[in-house]
This record gives C-alpha cells, structure tokens and sequence, in this order.
C-alpha cells in the first residue's frame, strides 16, 4: 500500500469495466497480508484462512482494513521502537522509515519492507508480500492432516478474494488436484464471468450478503452492488443446473443502522428466499473490535460508537429469516 | 463447580478441599521406636517389613463422619507423614515449612518436640540422605548447586508406579500363598542367593500381613464407632464399612465397594511404607471396577447414583493425602501439594479393543464436580475410542480446569513393544505421574531427576563456567572465540552434555543402589510382577521391566538458542560469539536490539518451520545416543535395565531458569525455560497446528513420555463445533505420533499477566469475533472487552 492508508483505490472502484471482462489467465503470484492456521470460523472444520490484499468495497464496518489497499504496506509500532536506527541503515533510499515508512516517499523504494526486516522489536512490520503459488500451497499444505480429520480446509478470504481472479484461479485449481476443501469468502463483486468460473473451481462460496436493496447497497459499500446481488442469483442458479459449482452460504453481517431494520431485514429474507435454491443463512453481529485495528494504521473508524447487536436482536433477526423457512443462525 | 454432588460428597470434598495440610510426626517415631528396638537383628528387607507391620499396627486410625471409604496415611485427612529413615527433617526444616508462604503445612510444636528429642537424635546422620551425600563427588555437587539437574532419590524413595488389575482377583491371602510356593520353591542347593531370595519372599509375607491387620482395625474401629451411632442409617453404613474392611484386602473384592476400598489399603500401604516419587496411581481404573459396576447393576445392588458416591468418596481419599514435604530451606524444586495420583480412563483392553466403559464417563463427571488438586486423571485416546468420551472429556477441558490430560492410546503401546515389553503387559500399560509411560503393575520406571539443557548450552558458550557464579563446573570445552563454527560450538555442547550426563547417572546408580540394599519395599514389591516369582524386591530388579528416566527440561529454549546463534551468529554474522557472551553477561543490558533480533529475527520451535524444528530434531538425538540405552544396575542377569529419557519438566522449568543465565534466544537470566516438550513461552506463533506439526518431527516413541501444554480461552472452544475442532486437532496430532497434549482454558487472572507481560504470552489465542487472534496482537481496549466477556461466561 503505497499510500500509506486506506485510500480509494479508484483502479478498482470502476466495477462496471469488471463486469465486461470475462475471467482472467492465471497468475502465479498474488499480494497476501495473513496466514491463519486454526482458522474454525469461516467453513467447516480445521481450516488455513489465507488473506488476499486488496478490495474495491468501502464498507465502514470491515474487520481488516489493513486489506482493504492491493499493494504491500508497512505497519508502524511506535510504542515498540527502541530506537536502535537498524531501519535506518537498512532503508535503500537513507530516509528515516520511523517517520515515513510505508508513506509515498517508499514508492521508489527498491527494496520494499527492508525496514521492517530489520526492525528487531516489530515496530516495523510488513503488511502483505508478494507470494507466490508455490509458497502458499506450501503453507496450505502443512495442515493437510488436520483437514483431513476435521473436514476442514483452505479458506480464501481478503480483501475481496475475487479481486484476484487471476492469482485465486491458480490458488483454487492447485488445491482442487491435491483434494483440499476450498472455500471463498467474497462480496460477489466481479464480472459475472469471473464469478461462475470461480464457482466452479472452489467447493464452497461464504457469499456475503449486506443489504438486498442496490441502492442501499451502493452506500454502504461504494460499488455498483447489483452487481453481487445479480451474481448470488446468477450463481444459485448455475448451482442448480450444475452440481460441479460450489455449494453456497449466505452470510449476513448484521450491522445497527446500516442493515438491522425489520425492513432491511426483511428485505434480505425475501431476496434469499427468492433464490433458485434455499440457502443457509450466517448472521454475523456487528463488533466493534476492529476500532483497535484502525488505530494502529492511523485510519478513521466511522462505526464508532455503534452498539453491538444484543442476543434479543439477534435472535429478532435470526426470526426474520427462519420465519420464511430459511436454516439461519448466528456464526462468528 | 458441579452441582450433581449429594449433600456427603459435597460436605466431605469441601472438608478436604478446606483443610490444610499439616505435617505428622507419628509415623516418624513410630518408625524410631521400632528401629531403635529391631535394627541390627534382622535382616534389612525383614526388618523393613517389620517397620510397615509395626506402622499398620499402631498408627492412628480414622474413620471420618460420613465416610464410605475409609483409611488416612497419616492420623487425620491431609496430615502428611515424614519418612526419617530416608531423610531427616532439621528442626528449622520444620519450622519453615510451618511459615512458608507457599505450600506450606501446619506443625504443631508438639510435633517439633518429638524431632528434637527422639527423631533427630535418632537419625542424624543415619538417614540415607546423610550416609549418601558423605559419599557423593564433588564435581557432581558443583553441577547440582548450579541447577544443571535435581536427584529425585536424594529425598524420596524412586518413583512408585501404577498398578494393574490383579488385585482385583486376588487378596493378600492368595498372594501369601504365591510368596510361600516361592519360597519353597528356592534352591538351596545351587543358588548363591537363595538367602537374599528368602529373606526378600519372608517380607513380603509380613508386609502383607501388616495390611490385613491395617484394614482389620478399621473394621473394629467401625464396629466401635457403630455402637455408639445414634442414625440408624449411618450404623448401617458402619457396619458396612466392618464388612469390607474384614474382607479386603485379605480377600479379593466382590463388588464395587470393596473393589475402591481394596486399591485405596493397597495405595495406602504403599505410601505408608515409603514416600516414593508419583506416590501411587491405580491404572486402568475404569477397567477394573467396570465389571463390578455391570455385576452390580445386574444383581440389583447397585445403580449409578450410588457408584458413583462411591467413586467420589475415593477421589477426596487422594485428596487428603498431599506429597511429604522435602527437606531444605528452600524447596524451590517441588512448589507443589500434588503427590501425582493420575487416574488412566478409556484406552484399550487387553484384546487391544476400545475398553472404555460407564465409570469412564462417571469419572470424568466426578473430575469436572469435585475440582479437586487430586488425583488427575486422563484420557487414553486410540483411534478406536468413540468420540463420545473424547468429546465428554473435552467438555469437562473446556469448563478449563486443565483436566484431563490426553494421551496417545496407540503410540503408547507402540513404543512399550518397542521397548520390548509383551503385547498385553503394554495394553495393561499407560500413563503415571505427569506423563510417564509404563506397564502397570510389571514395571519399576524410575524418574532420576530433571536435566537442564539450558544450562548445558551456558556451559558450552563459557568453556565450563557457570555464568552466573564464575565456577568451573563443566569440561572445558573452548573459548567462545574459539567456536569458529556452529558444528565446533555444538561439539561443545555434546561434550559438556555428556559430562554432565555421566555425572548424573553415576550418582543415580549408585543411590539406586543404596536403595536396593537399605530401603527395599517388601509390600509394593507384592503388587508388582515378577518380585514374588523371582524373589527380589522392586527396587532391585524384581520387576518384569525396569527402566530408569531422565527428564530433559528446555528443549525449546535450547533449540531457539541455537537456532538465533546459528541464524545471527553464524548466519548473518551480525554479532559474534564473544560480543553475545558479553551481552548474556550484562542480561542484555544495553542489548535490548541484539537482545529483540535473535527473539523475534530467528526460526523458532514450534511453528512448523524446519529450520528451528531440524535443530529440534538434532538435539533430541543428541539427547538419545547420550542416555537412552545405557544399562542400569537394576535388573536380573541377563535382562538389566535401560536408561531412557523422556521430555518433562513438571514445574522444574521455573527452578532451572532461576538457575540460569540469559539465553541466546532472547531470555533474561532467572526467568523460565520453556516448559515439557512446549516450545518456549510466546515462540509459537502459528496456533496449536503448527505446534503439534513441529512435535511430530521428533521420534516420541523412543522416549518415556512427552508432555505439551496448549493454552486456550473458552470461547475458542465454544460450542458444539468447538468441541469437534479440539477433537480433530487431538486426533490429528495423535495420528501424527503425537504423545500427549493438555488443555489450559485460561481465566482472567492469566489474561491480566498476559498484559503485564505480553512476551511471555504471545501463543495465548483468544476467539475475537469470527476469527481467533493472539491475545497480545489486540489493543488495550479489546483486551478489556475479551477480559469482560470471559468474566460473564464465570470465568
């Protein structure tokens, strides 16, 4: 992230020229910012969360804003520093990387990150580095016992994974010849070619779900979201006629104020209701514990404030669902 | 804390749960009466015998209001007995142990008079200990002071061990009659040793004749005590009690009652006889009542509620006896009031099917309601036990006790086959102490003491020092300028290693040696095969197996260091060896970068990387071809015993950091080494998968026993799904070798410390929302929520 914050990566907001393009060759290399092993909340069983950089939605409410920028960053500790001045003599450019690491002064740097290599106390640190195929497998592979036992697997995740279809397709296909379990957790914001070709490379879609009202939808998230609603529906359906597709689970993060009215509610409902296949439903309760996280980049945090949904709340919604005959419940 | 308990077991485990525990000088006079009178006159094993008959016969009896089992080691529940003979407490010794602040036990001045004028004049200079450090070397001394490792014989007699199911078939009157075919069975004619033979089998008569009389004045406690009783119902259960104790352990059991109340005299006399390491553990104990309980159910004299009183009552009888405290100002080696009792549940049976049965489950129920210090128990997992009690025991781990324990069913009785024991003697095998692996009732495996590997390595960067004291107490073993490369610093280590290995052993042998020929155990010797048929004592190679143990400490540390020094130092060269000397010496500091560089800049163990774990994997067979496999004296001619290690440190890891000086992968002086087989405090970043993956690269089955600790908030093991992941990662580590893993489910308490000290903690993973993150990771204020959050759910 060469900005050194969450900007508005205006090359990924034109969701509409994604649209056109059909899916993209494969790319052997892609921009990961985590690794989770143990990861048991995002599909089933043991799984490896793999987080991919970059994502065209803007929601206020995102858990991993660091993620939000495509390229690599720097995160600064300063409460770690010890003032060694190893980043110092490690920083090609001879700036003080203290002050303005992972700022655009680094946007010459011919060796990103050798700052955060050298800090000895992680008061610099690396977000995001630029991996290869190999390297991740390698690091998806390790747990290979544990998914086997658990019916776990591997998890992409971001970011918006399918913002790399490139990189994910590759990711997907090694995983599928080896049989590890995939799963996607995604936005649906792609081209509708991108999403189906997807779809039938992975074995599971995590669909997240914010609002079923476009308009709604493009204020919350900045995009053009009829675009991932239309592609739920277009996915289901290809999920119908077809079994080789993933199997699909909506997710809904049930934020105050942006998605918890009995309206909103009830809306989302009708529209999963109205998919070609019934699906299970995850609510999510919205938490504020990522506010800690946007302090750390220095980033504003717009929820906060906002109340964390009460269990009455959330049951009152899981209702909402379960009253129209759909397999809700809370995850997360 | 359970609310299934009835209104006794509740008020019995608060009493012992209340009660402090205080120190007893009865057994100590007892005992000196008795050698003032005997010694000299018999033969030692005889004599030995006749001190335990003597002790049953007169120490005091107590039957306590309410109990169903009955029978204290020392006059009173939690009062602990002194064993002079062994290791003679100082008068001072007492009266610190009376005013320690931790674990500390009550002595009545009256006690402390009894010392003074009849003990202490007594065994002064006589106890084992005195006679045995008059003759120990120096330079084992010098290792020992500096914390290069602990003698557990220098205080305790060796580790007792587990029993396995006989008893359950056979009362000592049947055993009286193995001892007389054995001894009629000597040969007088061409055996140079029938007379030790002899003298050994005639202990072993009058051994168990002192626990027949032991239980036998129970019963007439009981008859006494019933007379008196005004409640109908407790007259009843009083001359109930009568009853067992005039059938057990004279006779084998015929119910579920008698069947607790005969391991609990057997227990008994065990500790009474001696205070041997790991007190005591009944094995299999679901196993062996398991058919009296269906006998019971079926014949209508049993159902659950009442079994399971019944077992209830026994586990608060191991509570009420805390271990004898040890001698010396400080004690710092045994912080502890557990005297190791570890109850085995499932595993397999001797056909090596699933042996799990209904008091598995009714155990593991009394273990999550009494929470109690005593006895532990663990989970015997095989591939074939049914997730029902894998998941029944994961629900009592998560309510975050700690217990049980689970261990590899499988690798067990693997590597006992290995070792060369019988299919069935390893099926009947398992778990005792912390995680030793043994075949109970066959086997004497005796714990020597830990090693500290830390401290090894010091020696080896300060050709022989100890760097804290400036003494020489190791070979010289190079300058650490000299060291010019990582395979001539790790020579080194081999070196100082074996040094120090071969001191250890030599001293362990010949207190081993001691112990055979001065405190042989003629009672224990009856419930463990082969004694009664070979006619030697247990602690003289009468066992079918007998195996002797090393405890290696801070193989993490030790692995992290030399990976740092391998990285930083022969690596990168950013700081050479001398200038990393300098920096141990100053304890970083004004190193604090250098100090952060090889912490956080180096592979570690723990997180699935090969290049720590190959270092890992290196130091293990260091640790191999320097001890296992070395003969022990202990043993028949022809069949001897082995040396063996395995990889624990129960709480020593704390003493021997105290011990040591800072360390190369970042650790301040006197602070922990790294724990068991646990990477170091905070290495392991990668979660529990990557832990156990980096554990499965070293052989487990050619050691004794392993032991990992995993720490975990509740909420990460929430809920159904939570319980299956704990499931699936225990099973995959177990498929992977794994030996044994224990769940911390941490309380607030823990989570405060672990931001005082963030570095310490760094693997504590707490659930955030829909993911787990490391704990130290969070910011303040998320903390404070995940600490509040923790609190609601009664933590």
């Amino acid at each position: 992230m060469s900005q050194g914050g969450i900007g508005c990566p205006a090359e990924l907001r034109i969701g509409d020229s994604m649209v056109e393009s059909g899916g993209e060759a494969r790319v052997s290399t892609g921009v990961v910012f985590d690794l989770r092993k143990f990861s048991v909340r995002d599909g089933p069983g043991i799984r490896t969360a793999v987080f991919l950089k970059g994502c065209p939605l803007d929601c206020p409410w995102c858990h991993n804003p660091e993620g939000h920028d495509p390229g690599p960053a720097i995160l600064k500790r300063p409460e770690r520093c010890i003032a060694c001045l190893s980043c110092l003599r490690a920083c090609p450019l001879g700036i003080d990387p203290r002050l303005v690491a992972g700022t655009s002064a680094c946007d010459a740097c011919p060796d990103f990150g050798s700052c955060a290599r050298a800090c000895p106390s992680e008061s610099l640190q690396t977000v995001g580095e630029m991996r290869d195929l190999a390297w991740v497998m390698d690091a998806i592979r390790k747990d290979r016992p544990f998914y086997d036992e658990s019916g776990g697997g591997v998890t992409f995740t971001g970011g918006e994974p399918l913002a790399r279809p490139g990189f994910l397709t590759a990711l997907l296909d090694a995983c599928r010849v080896e049989g590890i379990h995939t799963a996607i957790e995604t936005s649906g914001f792609a081209s509708r070619a991108v999403m189906l070709d997807i779809a039938r490379r992975c074995d599971l879609l995590l669909y997240d779900l914010k609002t079923a009202e476009a308009t709604r939808g493009r204020e919350l998230t900045g995009i053009d979201y009829s675009i991932c609603l239309d592609n739920l529906a277009a996915v289901v359906r290809a999920r119908l006629e077809d079994k080789h597709y993933a199997d699909i689970r909506v997710r809904i993060p049930l934020v105050p104020g942006a998605n918890d009215s009995p309206e909103a509610l009830g809306a989302m409902a009708d529209f999963v209701a109205s998919l070609a296949v019934l699906l299970p439903v995850d609510l999510l309760p919205y938490h504020g514990s990522a506010e800690g996280k946007y302090r750390l980049w220095n980033l504003n945090y717009r929820m906060a404030g906002t109340p964390e949904p009460d269990s009455a709340a959330l049951d009152a919604a899981i209702a909402v669902f379960s009253s129209r005959g759909i397999a809700a419940g809370k995850e997360g | 804390m359970g609310t299934m308990m009835n209104d006794r077991v509740k008020r019995l485990r608060d009493e012992s749960f209340e009660t402090k525990p205080s120190f007893s000088a009865e057994r100590a006079l007892l005992s000196t009466e008795f050698y003032k009178e005997w010694e000299g006159r018999v033969s030692t094993p005889v004599l030995r015998a006749m001190n335990f008959r003597y002790l049953c016969a007169k120490k005091t009896i107590y039957i306590g209001s309410g109990e169903l089992i009955v029978g204290e080691r020392g006059p009173r529940p939690r009062a602990v007995s002194s064993f002079p003979e062994l290791t003679c407490h100082s008068e001072e010794d007492l009266r610190i142990l009376d005013s320690r602040p931790m674990t500390s036990y009550r002595v009545d001045e009256a006690d402390i008079e009894i010392y003074r004028n009849t003990v202490i004049p007594y065994w002064r200079g006589r106890s084992m200990r005195d006679r045995a450090f008059a003759a120990i070397p120096e330079a084992w001394k010098l290792l020992y002071e500096a914390g290069a490792f602990t003698e557990f014989m220098e205080q305790r007699a060796p580790g007792h061990t587990s029993l396995d199911g006989k008893l359950y078939v056979k009362g000592l009157k049947g055993f009286r009659a193995d001892i007389a075919q054995s001894r009629s069975a000597l040969d007088w004619l061409g055996d140079p040793g029938a007379l030790a033979r002899d003298e050994e089998l005639q202990a072993m008569d009058i051994a168990c004749e002192g626990a027949i009389i032991f239980a036998e004045r129970h019963a007439a406690l009981a008859d006494t005590m019933a007379l008196t009783e005004g409640a109908p119902s407790r007259r009843a259960e009083l001359a109930r009690i009568a009853e067992v104790c005039r059938r057990v352990p004279a006779e084998a059991p015929r119910d579920f009652h008698e069947a607790i109340q005969m391991y609990w005299f057997a227990h008994l006399g065990t500790i009474t006889e001696l205070n041997g390491w790991d007190a005591m553990s009944p094995g299999h104990l679901d196993q062996h009542l398991g058919p009296f309980y269906a006998r019971g159910l079926a014949d209508g004299s049993l159902d659950r509620t009442k079994a399971k009183e019944l077992l209830s009552c026994f586990w608060i009888k191991v509570n009420n006896t805390p271990a004898p405290p040890k001698v010396g100002v400080t004690a710092l080696e045994s912080g502890t009031y557990n005297d190791f009792t570890n109850i085995n549940l499932g595993g397999l049976d001797s056909d090596g099917n699933d042996a799990s049965n209904e008091v598995s489950y009714m155990a593991l129920e009394i273990l999550d309601e009494l929470q109690l210090l005593q006895p532990q128990a663990n989970v015997q997992l095989s591939a074939k036990t049914p997730e029902r009690l894998l998941e029944a025991a994961g629900r009592v781990i998560r309510r975050g006790s700690g217990y049980p324990s689970l261990f590899n069913a499988d690798e067990l009785v693997g590597a006992m086959v290995k070792m060369g024991k019988s299919r069935v003697d390893a099926l009947e095998g398992g778990s005792s102490g912390c995680i030793e692996t043994g075949a109970f009732g066959k086997e004497a495996y005796l714990l020597h003491g830990y090693l500290n590997l830390p401290k090894v390595l010091e020696l080896a960067l300060n050709d022989g020092v100890d760097a804290l004291s400036g003494t020489r107490i190791g070979l010289a073993t190079g300058k650490p300028e000299d060291l010019a490369t990582f395979e001539e610093l790790y020579r080194a280590f081999e070196r100082q290693l074996a040094h120090v290995v071969d001191l250890k052993i030599k001293v362990s042998n010949y207190l081993d040696r001691l112990f055979a020929r001065d405190a042989p155990a003629p009672f224990l010797s009856v419930l463990i095969d082969d004694c009664i048929a070979r006619g030697r004592d247990y602690y003289d190679g009468g066992a079918r197996y007998n195996t002797d143990y090393i405890q290696c400490c801070g193989i993490g540390t030790v692995t992290d260091s030399l990976s740092a020094i391998a990285t930083h130092v022969y690596g990168a060269a950013t700081l050479n060896l001398k200038s990393l000397n300098a920096a141990l010496e100053a304890n970083w500091e004004g190193y604090e970068a250098d100090r952060l560089r090889m912490s956080n800049k180096s592979p570690r163990f723990g997180n699935d990387d090969d290049r720590a774990d190959d270092i890992a994997q290196r130091v293990f067979g260091t640790l191999l071809s320097t001890i296992d496999g070395r003969p022990s004296p202990r043993g028949v001619p022809g069949d001897m015993g082995t040396w063996r290690i395995n990889i624990l440190s129960t709480t020593c890891h704390v003493y021997f950091g105290l011990r040591t000086a800072a360390s190369p992968d970042g650790r301040k002086a006197h602070l922990p080494i790294s724990d068991g087989f646990s990477p170091a405090q905070g290495a392991d970043r990668n979660g529990p998968t990557a832990v156990a993956k980096s554990l499965s690269k070293l052989d487990i089955s050619r050691t004794g026993g392993s032991l990992l600790n995993q720490r975990f908030l509740p909420a990460t093991l929430e809920g159904e799904g939570g319980i299956r992941n704990l499931s699936a990662l225990v099973r995959t580590y177990f498929k992977l070798g794994g030996h044994h893993v224990q769940f911390n489910v941490v309380d607030t308490a823990t989570l405060r410390k672990a931001q005082e000290r963030p570095e310490d903690y760094r693997d504590l993973l707490v659930r955030v929302a829909g993911y787990s993150d490391y704990f130290v990771d969070l910011d303040r204020n998320h903390q404070e929520e995940i600490i509040s959050r923790t609190a609601q759910e009664g933590f």
